[in-house]
């Protein structure tokens, strides 16, 4: 991918030349080893299996890779929030006809668009920091979820519920679609003056703005694109599993953070990697699949999930603490 | 408060400096200075700029070691040995110019760091009389309140802080003998600055020793007993305070006034002419406006951190939106000085340092076409002379002088019609400095425009046009034919006319 080309170009001397490689040799590792658990069975299926939620993964990796691009502080939290109310939003103005899908669509990314202003709101106009913005943010927006789903499940339209579940060649068409959006999103990041401008204020925004980058347009717009992508995700993830649940974005918050930074993006912001969310989704997929072949339990699987992610971030990222 | 004790007779020598030379890289900041500092007299020290007082107050304080030359304390030789902390056993102690007093604490806790014996049971019903007591007697009528939060303070009442938590006498403390105060009054209003004077006066007539820097001239003038004039690292005039007038002190601040008359009236225009594609006023008010015309360098003068710099920015956020101080016509594009904070960007290469400012320009179907970029980058590697083998290695790869240089292309290839440069010449050897001179002054004669703040007096030559800055205002403006370094000086100094 030439977004690969071009970081390792930029970052000679001063970074491994690939970060996204530990995600894809950790998530070969650990594909391998649950074959050899299982004496290779099932490794399609998982295989799989795992593009499906791996793609889910990368979606709101995307936006909030962004976010994190634009240095330290910037972080979106209400992830979750947002894809729990553009879910029952898209299911909801969908109403389970096929004619309605692009219309549910729309109002899934409006949802994302309302929801990202508002962020922006809280964080330019009444000067709150990022994380507290953003977290009390997905309050509301969990309310409105509630509120306006009152509890009903309304189902996808038969031809959204077929794409988000069907496959070609048992590759799932999320995992081909989700992987032409990376594409758009790495020529955004790496090729276009917006892209640009997040990196180089993720580097130092003071410099940025002196170097005629309008800081404030630009972090507005990233905030926007991570609430727009999670709305995406929302209106997917309801499709793929037959309606949208209050619930079915909470392990998005965590997951969103984790492939970004796994996938060898710079938590200090400035330089990102888009292959390295798809590495790092498809490890964070298949370590919990791997631990539940082995029958582990839920409380053990949690603390090796953990211990492995720091493990990981550990090793990635040794060779970039200089930069403080 | 307990003034020195056991003091020896006025007039011996407390510290003695004899060719003290100090250099970092390849600067000199010091190039053999002799000084000494005698009980009961309080010694003025003027001089611009990167004169060599800073650091010749490091060297007294313990923070800096000297390189070479001989260096007493009460005759012991302490060359290369003075701690800090053997410094205020010796009883030396320094109010720096920036605050070091820490703003998420008390005024009672910030005194208890500076004194260590303020320790144990009831410390801080001690701290507290302990500053409040020495606050009394320098500043009569303060309204400090020790329990007061530091970063609640107007900016005045914490340089009165951080005095009296300086000449604060604990108990069990070495006696104070020898106080360095750095530009103590430039934050103080006038009766607060004269009280603290007086207090100068009381403390030398006890036997003790001050250090005073001011670039107010009246203030040296009548608090000191004796004035040493520094320039280039050197001590370049020393004499009784009596010898002086203000007009002597500043002539000898620019003994190296060089005489080009000859020249500078060659080029001495006939008036300004042209658009004006830029205007300002200082927000802290002052009645001279600047105005930058086409095809102008212009430059702005004065002291260090006097408003130059807020004013460039200024003039650059002018141009992306509205300013009630400042109008700019066209684009502007910014040279940084401070190169770390305002310029670099560290993660990448070269090239992508350079074209940040261009990209927009670079498009190709809403694209940055790479192969543009690369031509750009490239032409102002051989234009600039970036002194490296790949314009794609990282961009610290770099000397400073060259990183300097990535900064220049990157204003001077854009399209820029007002470039704004801050002190930009900072650090950077004379090789480059000569190459860059010439690119402006080409560049000027194209139409356009430079608003260069500068802490060189030389570079104020190739300016058409010469704003001085003193205390945030504008307080002079000079033609090209009108610039000698004596009346920059003159302006940046003067106190009493403000």
């Amino acid at each position: 991918m030439s977004a690969a080309e071009s970081e390792t170009r930029g970052a000679r001397r001063r970074l491994p030349p690939m970060p996204q490689a530990f995600s894809f040799i950790g998530a070969g590792l650990i594909f391998a080893a649950t074959l050899a658990f299982t004496g290779g069975a099932g490794g399609g299926q998982i295989l799989s299996t795992a593009l499906t939620f791996a793609t889910m993964y990368v979606i709101v990796g995307l936006g909030q890779m962004f976010v994190i691009t634009t240095g330290p502080g910037n972080v979106d939290l209400s992830i979750p929030a947002t894809i729990a109310l553009a879910g029952a939003v898209a299911m909801t103005v969908m109403g389970g006809e096929d004619g309605s899908i692009a219309l549910g669509l729309l109002a899934a990314l409006g949802t994302g668009v309302a929801v990202g202003c508002f962020n922006y709101a809280l964080i330019r106009l009444l000067q709150i920091p990022p994380i507290i913005a953003t977290l009390s943010a997905s309050f509301l927006v969990q309310s409105s979820a509630i509120a306006y789903g009152r509890g009903l499940r309304v189902r996808p339209p038969p031809a959204f519920a077929d794409f988000a579940t069907g496959r070609v060649m048992g590759v799932p068409y999320l995992a081909i679609a989700t992987l032409l959006l990376s594409v758009l999103m790495a020529v955004l990041l790496h090729r276009t003056v917006y892209g640009r401008s997040v990196a180089a204020i993720g580097q130092n925004s003071r410099a940025a703005h002196l170097a005629g980058i309008r800081v404030d347009r630009v972090r507005f717009l990233t905030y926007v694109l991570s609430a727009v992508l999670a709305g995406l995700c929302g209106a997917v993830l309801a499709g793929f599993s037959g309606g949208s649940s209050l619930n079915m974005g909470e392990e998005y918050l965590l997951a969103s953070i984790a492939v970004v930074v796994v996938g060898g993006s710079s938590v200090s912001g400035g330089q990102s990697n888009v292959s390295g969310l798809w590495g790092a989704s498809l490890f964070l997929y298949l370590l919990v699949t791997m631990l539940n072949t082995f029958g582990v339990g839920a409380g053990l699987r949690y603390l090796l999930t953990g211990l492995i992610i720091i493990a990981i971030i550990t090793l990635a990222g040794g060779p970039r603490a200089g930069r403080a | 408060m307990p003034h020195p004790t056991a003091a020896p007779p006025p007039g011996t020598p407390f510290v003695a400096l004899a060719a003290v030379a100090k250099s970092f890289g390849a600067v000199r900041a010091l190039r053999g200075v002799d000084l000494d500092v005698r009980s009961g007299e309080c010694l003025g020290l003027a001089g611009h700029n990167g004169a060599g007082k800073s650091t010749l107050m490091q060297v007294l304080v313990g923070n800096v070691s000297p390189d070479e030359g001989r260096f007493t304390v009460q005759g012991e030789d302490v060359a290369g040995r003075l701690t800090v902390a053997r410094a205020r056993q010796a009883g030396i102690a320094c109010v720096f110019q920036e605050l070091s007093l820490c703003p998420n604490l008390s005024v009672l806790e910030n005194a208890r760091i500076r004194h260590a014996s303020l320790k144990g049971f009831g410390w801080r019903g001690r701290a507290a009389r302990l500053i409040t007591r020495t606050l009394d007697e320098i500043f009569p009528g303060h309204g400090i309140a020790p329990q007061a939060l530091v970063s609640d303070l107007p900016l005045g009442q914490r340089q009165m802080v951080e005095i009296a938590s300086v000449f604060a006498q604990g108990d069990h403390e070495a006696p104070l003998r020898l106080v360095i105060l750095d530009e103590p009054t430039s934050s103080l209003d006038n009766s607060v600055a004269a009280q603290l004077l007086a207090h100068v006066r009381r403390f030398v007539s006890a036997g003790g020793s001050v250090i005073l820097i001011s670039h107010i001239l009246g203030e040296i003038l009548s608090t000191c007993d004796r004035i040493a004039v520094m320039s280039d690292g050197r001590v370049v005039d020393l004499r009784e305070a009596g010898a002086f007038t203000r007009a002597s002190l500043v002539e000898a601040m620019g003994h190296v006034v060089s005489h080009e008359a000859g020249e500078t009236l060659v080029s001495a225009e006939a008036g300004r002419r042209g658009a004006v594609v830029a205007s300002a006023t200082t927000p802290k008010g002052g009645s001279i406006r600047l105005e930058a015309r086409r095809g102008e360098i212009v430059g702005l003068a004065g002291l260090a951190g006097h408003g130059q710099t807020s004013l460039l920015v200024l003039l650059h956020n002018a141009a992306q939106g509205r300013s009630r101080y400042a109008a700019v016509t066209g684009r502007v594009a910014f040279v940084a000085g401070d190169r770390q904070t305002d310029g670099v960007f560290p993660l990448w290469s070269i090239g992508g340092n350079v074209t940040v400012r261009s990209l927009s320009r670079l498009g190709r179907f809403g694209l940055v076409d790479p192969a543009r970029e690369k031509r750009l980058a490239e032409e102002w590697r051989t234009r600039i002379k970036i002194r490296t083998p790949d314009m794609d290695d990282n961009i610290l790869t770099l000397s400073g002088g060259n990183q300097q240089k990535a900064l220049f292309a990157r204003a001077l290839g854009s399209d820029a019609e007002v470039i704004l440069m801050d002190d930009p010449m900072r650090g950077v050897d004379i090789g480059t400095k000569q190459e860059v001179y010439a690119l402006v002054r080409a560049e000027a004669d194209k139409g356009r425009t430079f608003i260069w703040y500068t802490t060189e007096f030389d570079e104020l030559k190739s300016c058409d046009h010469t704003y001085v800055f003193r205390s945030g205002r504008i307080v002079a403006e000079l033609g090209r034919h009108e610039l000698t370094e004596a009346r920059v000086l003159q302006s940046s100094f003067e106190g009493e006319a403000a």
